[in-house]
């Protein structure tokens, strides 16, 4: 290379006025994150497309010796399987951002004179978007493979509302998940325990035909009022709707300023 | 702004991890308008540092002025002055090299159309014209690290932080991004940069510090403490090994220092007296010595002492990672790696 000819960059480029704007950091953050999402079809399309299969397996391999008292077993299991499909997928936030931070692109956005709140938000906002993809697409797939509202659609909008609640929760836990993994293969085993939680809980079968001892658990963990909830609504009830958001909300309180310390001494 | 605020001031700064402590009151006064090196080892501190002047690790003691800021009490106003580029070249590989600039301009507070601008002028300046547009996953190891570089330009900070900018990279990438570094020095940015490689150090550097166990052991200008520590090496490799002690004699009786022999490889070495017994004259004495003992001489040169000699001088121990017994064999070489 020939040695480039260099004037003074501060005389050329000049310095900014002052810091950026809180939501114009935080928006910056976000685009980046999507633009990965978007250019990378590993993880746009790995997501939904085990989703897929998974929904299929359960509905057309399992779903013929399962019983479930007062429905059909693909009506009971599509709305589990949307509400806590964020479980299963959201494990790719917390390994990008456990990649940010061994790839040093955490370092970088925290030697910019931005607000950590900002890159907490931009990074989560932007998450949230890719866990309504994940849950779009995974109701998209019940509907395909049989699932059918019974009770109109204004039942089924608040059903949604409930699990993109559930999709900003679990975007706040996946990256608390992927703050403290000290890499990207760490984080993905880390976000394995969710699917413990989605499995021992009334997504796939009810509460009531687990043994005694397990169902105790099932029974008081987040995902099955959760769930419940989501059923509920799709029946035009708001039984187990407070719990639900109760749940998240304390989810919400517990881990968000987790998010926001860790990323302060990332 | 003012000559009178130093670049960098700090005074008894202690960083611990846990139970290691990386920086262990770590002095240094640095003016501006300079290309300081920090030197040493793995494990000596300086990534640290360069982490304390970039506000990304808490100092558990002693305080760090940057431009006049100091780091626990006023992190923003740091991050204003400074550009970081990191031992991993921090740019989206998903994203274009314009795409990253950019980005990373707004992130410094430039405006759109200023955001532009500085992309375009960091470009220019680093010759990465030729592959803006492209993903920056598909850049050679160094067209990546110049861009690092650049994302740390757009801000036009004052101070310039390099940690470990050529590490990895390839005999001619590096040459790339050192061209780089110096042009940007030259041009009047401030810059601290944190090297293992002597080579680095002395190609770039006005200043250098030297770390070890997270002290400063050595600092000043470059010229002052290579006439101290940067004396020449003529190394001999024999082609029979009956031969080296013999070659170890006509080293001593020429140079009147110690040679260090290595049987292994048939080798024998010796650093040169005096700044007025140079090299090369020293390397002809050495010459007509071995002919009149008929050694027989596989290779002979004179070459500039390795890190691990500069460090066996100013410590008394080997540039080893820190608390690895000296003869680990990790011996740092001034170019190899």
């Amino acid at each position: 290379m020939t040695q480039p000819t260099m004037t003074l960059p501060p005389a050329v480029i000049g310095r900014p006025a002052a810091p950026p704007a809180a939501l114009t950091a935080a928006a910056q953050v976000a685009i980046r994150v999507l633009r990965k999402f978007v250019r990378t079809p590993g993880l746009w399309a790995m997501g939904i497309v085990q989703s897929a299969l998974f929904l299929f397996a359960f509905r057309y391999v399992f779903g013929g010796a399962a019983h479930v008292p007062g429905s059909s077993y693909v009506d009971y299991l599509v709305p589990g399987y949307v509400a806590t499909i964020v479980l299963f997928t959201g494990g790719g936030i917390a390994v990008a951002v456990a990649d940010d931070r061994a790839q040093g692109l955490t370092d970088r956005l925290l030697s910019l004179p931005i607000p950590r709140l900002a890159l907490v938000l931009g990074r989560a906002s932007a998450d949230f978007a890719t866990n309504v993809w994940s849950i779009l697409f995974t109701a998209a797939a019940g509907f395909l493979f049989g699932f059918r509202l019974v009770d109109g659609a204004a039942h089924a909008l608040g059903a949604l509302g409930l699990c993109l609640v559930y999709g900003v929760v679990f975007t706040v836990v996946f990256m608390v998940i992927g703050l403290f993994a000290p890499n990207a293969q760490a984080a993905q085993g880390m976000s394995m325990i969710a699917f413990v939680l989605a499995f021992i809980s009334s997504t796939y079968v009810p509460v009531a035909t687990m043994p005694g001892w397990l169902q105790a658990f099932a029974r008081y963990q987040p995902i099955t009022p959760m769930v419940d909830a989501v059923h509920a609504q799709l029946a035009g009830s708001t039984s187990d709707v407070a719990l639900a958001l109760a749940w998240s909300a304390a989810l919400l309180l517990v881990f968000t300023p987790i998010a926001v310390l860790r990323y302060r001494r990332a | 702004m003012s000559d009178q605020v130093p670049l960098l001031e700090a005074s008894g700064l202690t960083v611990r991890f846990g139970k290691v402590t990386a920086l262990d009151g770590f002095d240094l006064v640095a003016g501006t308008g300079q290309l300081l090196a920090i030197l040493g080892p793995n494990g000596a501190g300086k990534t640290t540092f360069v982490r304390a002047v970039a506000t990304l690790v808490r100092p558990a003691g002693g305080t760090l002025r940057v431009l006049g800021h100091d780091v626990a009490g006023d992190p923003i106003a740091v991050r204003r002055e400074i550009g970081l580029a990191g031992q991993f070249a921090a740019v989206e590989p998903t994203m274009t090299g314009l795409e990253n600039l950019q980005m990373t301009a707004r992130l410094f507070g430039h405006r759109r159309r200023a955001a532009a601008r500085a992309a375009a002028t960091v470009i220019d300046l680093l010759d990465l014209g030729a592959v803006a547009g492209r993903r920056c996953a598909t850049y050679s190891g160094g067209q990546r690290r110049r861009l690092d570089l650049g994302a740390s330009l757009v801000g036009a900070p004052r101070l310039l932080l390099l940690d470990e900018p050529t590490t990895g990279l390839d005999p001619v990438s590096r040459r790339e991004v050192w061209a780089a570094v110096r042009g940007l020095a030259q041009a009047g940015t401030n810059v601290l940069l944190t090297t293992h490689y002597l080579e680095e150090a002395d190609e770039l550097a006005d200043h250098v510090v030297i770390i070890d166990h997270g002290r400063a052991v050595a600092a000043g200008p470059l010229a002052e403490l290579k006439a101290n520590i940067g004396r020449d090496v003529i190394e001999v490799e024999v082609s029979q090994p009956g031969q080296l002690p013999a070659a170890a004699q006509v080293l001593s009786a020429v140079t009147g220092s110690e040679p260090r022999v290595d049987p292994l490889v048939h080798r024998a070495s010796v650093t040169v007296g005096s700044a007025s017994q140079p090299g090369a004259a020293a390397l002809a004495a050495v010459l007509t010595g071995l002919a009149g003992q008929h050694v027989s001489v596989g290779e002979i040169g004179v070459r500039r002492p390795t890190l691990d000699e500069v460090f066996l001088t100013l410590t008394g121990h080997r540039a080893g990672r820190q608390g690895q017994p000296e003869s680990a064999g990790r011996r740092l070489q001034g170019s190899a790696r």
